[in-house]
């Protein structure tokens, strides 16, 4: 028995159920991928963006197949959110063939351009000007997709950014600029390094639509995207979405944390996003308690699948080093 | 004499000239409580406070364009860049501007500054945030490069690269941090274009820099065994190059192997291999010049693959037998 409520315009209730079950699914497999670093069963470098879940899964709810994500080297829940199975991410990050990059990527460089994600980057806002690209190719070849950029908010500070979206605007294109602003870029503090209250903000620099959301309510999130996808899609040009959020973990492995409180740390886990998700569901009945521990435990398990997945994929050889230089 | 890491050895260097000299400061992203990427600023920020450690936005194009310019207004700046592939962003400010002020002004004014940088491969980072683009930069006139291979080299060099009055690119090993060598306490410069003869011998000349120098021992080590004798010569700076003791070295062994880890295709070994056939030392050439380089892919993710793409012990004593069959 499920009451008559629209949460967001567009997005049926069954919808609202996936989206539920994907946030869970972003959070295992990122905890999971902590614990295996921690290990040593995953090398190189990976960065988590536990407790962000609502603005991946937010922003690209009303995406489908043909739109366009680029993301980030935090790009594991964009990747999720976008389609992205997390049996084919767990073997890149165990370096196996049948990863997304065949191991050859990593965590930072995962791509999956078939459903439209052209992928993580390990450049700090080095995908801001090719979802400009994307965006400038749907308008040349005038398909309907839309192209959703993310990135943090120490990003903004690099001039590819201000070049990208300065070009967004002055062609009016279909990209919706997503800034998940967690307050850190590695240990800036975002204050410190930046001279405007919100990253929204500079949307007037650039004559483009600016807006805030929480960032850790998902309702809010697929609100404020949805309106920008609305209108990057009939034409109106570009907008710049800030997402007010908080990774829960460092940086990378190696963060010692001395840059923020433990105060701090709490304050933001008590705003849990997936938590607040479902107490949303169930006081709108869309979800019983029953039935809420159900899907967590699905996404659950869903993650140890893609763990076997990945442990019974095989590594590439030798002969692998050299293919797919070139096309 | 006292062991220290590479990493505390750059720290050391840092620390001693800026407490002699007022006008060397830092700049660069999360050098403060953070202390870098790789931990080398770590602690200076309380000895000598935000302003002289001075933390920046993700903006490399600015940290560099802002050392060039208080470099030719009387500072002596040290940038920071926490992955040498980000030199890419960096590079207008220093191929175009570092490198050409003072000559295009017509020998007015000068740029003394540092450009600080972790290269290499080796820690899983993969494509983005492992490669090694000394060549690049040493195509450059009015740029000086240096790669030292030890901490005691590490101190020394960074020395006279602060005291240079040219900006000077200074690459440091990610691999090589926590390699830990005899490094005197007290403060000492080593000459820019000055090698180092790592190990004599009479056989073959091995020219390796960076951490190529320990595989390139360790390949000498294992040759000795069956009586072949290795000589291993650092040139530590790239430029100015030492191409008197590469000269003297392999007029004396008649063969030799250029070994460096950036991709052998338009890498650096290529000149180094140039200069010894235009020189005095091609005449006592018993066998072709051979070179050790990178495969012709960007750097793979996957742990063995990027082993597979770097020159490693065995290849080096592959190489060595290989000039000597060639009698
Ligand atoms: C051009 C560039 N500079 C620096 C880095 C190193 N780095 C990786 S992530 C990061 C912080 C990015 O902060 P932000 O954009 O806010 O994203 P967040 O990590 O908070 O998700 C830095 C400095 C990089 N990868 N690329």
């Amino acid at each position: 028995m499920t009451k008559d409520v629209t949460l967001v315009p567009d997005v049926s209730q069954d919808k609202l159920v996936d989206l539920y079950k994907q946030m869970w699914v972003i959070r295992f497999f990122d905890e999971k991928v902590d614990e295996f670093f921690a290990k040593g069963m995953i090398h190189g470098t990976t960065h988590l963006a536990v407790g962000q879940e609502a603005s991946a899964a937010g922003a690209c709810a009303l995406l489908d197949n043909e739109d366009k994500i680029t993301s980030t080297h935090r790009g594991h829940g964009h990747c999720i959110a976008k389609g992205a199975t997390p049996d084919k991410m767990m073997a890149e990050l165990f370096g196996r063939t049948t990863g997304y990059c065949k191991g050859k990527g990593g965590s930072m460089h995962i791509a999956d351009i078939d459903i439209g994600n052209l992928g993580a980057n390990g450049i700090v806002a080095g995908g801001i000007p090719l979802a400009v690209g994307s965006a400038l190719t749907a308008k040349m070849k005038k398909h309907d997709y839309v192209t959703v950029c993310f990135f943090g908010d120490g990003a903004t500070n690099e001039g590819s950014f201000h070049e990208a979206v300065n070009l967004a605007s002055i062609w009016d294109l279909p990209v919706i600029f997503v800034c998940e602003n967690n307050l850190y870029g590695m240990s800036g503090n975002v204050n410190e390094m930046t001279n405007v209250k919100n990253i929204a903000d500079r949307a007037a620099a650039y004559g483009i639509q600016g807006a805030v959301a929480d960032g850790n309510d998902i309702v809010d999130m697929m609100n404020k995207t949805n309106d920008a996808v609305d209108r990057a899609r009939n034409g109106e040009g570009p907008s710049l979405i800030e997402a007010k959020t908080y990774r829960w973990k460092g940086h990378s492995k190696s963060d010692a944390k001395k840059y923020r409180t433990r105060e701090e740390e709490n304050e933001w886990k008590a705003k849990d996003p997936i938590k607040r998700f479902r107490e949303v569901l169930i006081e709108a009945d869309i979800l019983t308690e029953e039935k809420a521990e159900e899907i967590r435990k699905a996404a659950k398990k869903e993650i140890e699948d893609a763990v076997e997945f990945a442990e019974n994929s095989p590594m590439p050889t030798e002969d692998d080093l050299l293919t797919d230089v070139y096309a | 004499m006292r062991e220290i890491t590479y990493s505390e050895a750059v720290r050391e260097a840092l620390s001693q000239e800026m407490r002699k000299n007022d006008d060397v400061f830092i700049l660069g992203e999360d050098i403060g409580v953070y202390g870098g990427a790789f931990g080398v600023t770590r602690g200076m920020i309380e000895e000598f406070g935000p302003d002289r450690i001075r933390n920046t936005p993700i903006s490399e194009s600015g940290i560099a364009g802002a050392a060039v310019g208080s470099a030719l207004t009387g500072m002596r700046p040290i940038a920071e860049l926490q992955f040498s592939d980000f030199i890419t962003i960096a590079l207008d400010q220093m191929a175009n501007q570092a490198a050409k002020i003072r000559y295009m002004y017509g020998g007015k004014g000068k740029v003394p500054m540092v450009l600080r940088t972790p290269s290499g491969s080796g820690t899983g980072a993969a494509a983005q945030h492992s490669q090694s683009l000394e060549a690049w930069v040493a195509h450059v006139p009015g740029l000086k490069v240096v790669q030292p291979s030890t901490g005691y080299d590490a101190k020394g060099l960074l020395k006279a690269a602060i005291d240079d009055d040219n900006p000077v690119i200074f690459y440091e090993h990610k691999t090589l941090y926590g390699t830990k060598s005899d490094v005197p306490e007290e403060q000492y410069s080593i000459p820019l274009g000055q090698a180092d003869i790592k190990r004599e011998g009479t056989d073959v000349t091995i020219v390796a820099y960076a951490v190529m120098v320990p595989r390139a021992l360790e390949a000498a080590k294992e040759l000795e065994k069956e009586g072949i004798s290795v000589e291993v010569v650092d040139p530590r700076t790239l430029v100015p190059l030492d191409k008197e003791t590469i000269v003297k070295s392999v007029s004396k062994t008649g063969r030799v192997v250029v070994a460096h880890e950036a991709v052998k295709r338009g890498g650096y070994g290529g000149e180094i291999a140039s200069m010894i056939a235009e020189s005095d030392a091609f005449d006592f050439l018993d066998a072709p010049i051979k070179r050790l380089g990178g495969a012709e892919s960007p750097i793979p993710y996957n742990p063995e693959l990027e082993k597979a793409h770097v020159p490693q012990v065995p290849d080096m004593i592959k190489a060595v037998k290989e000039t000597l069959n060639k009698a």
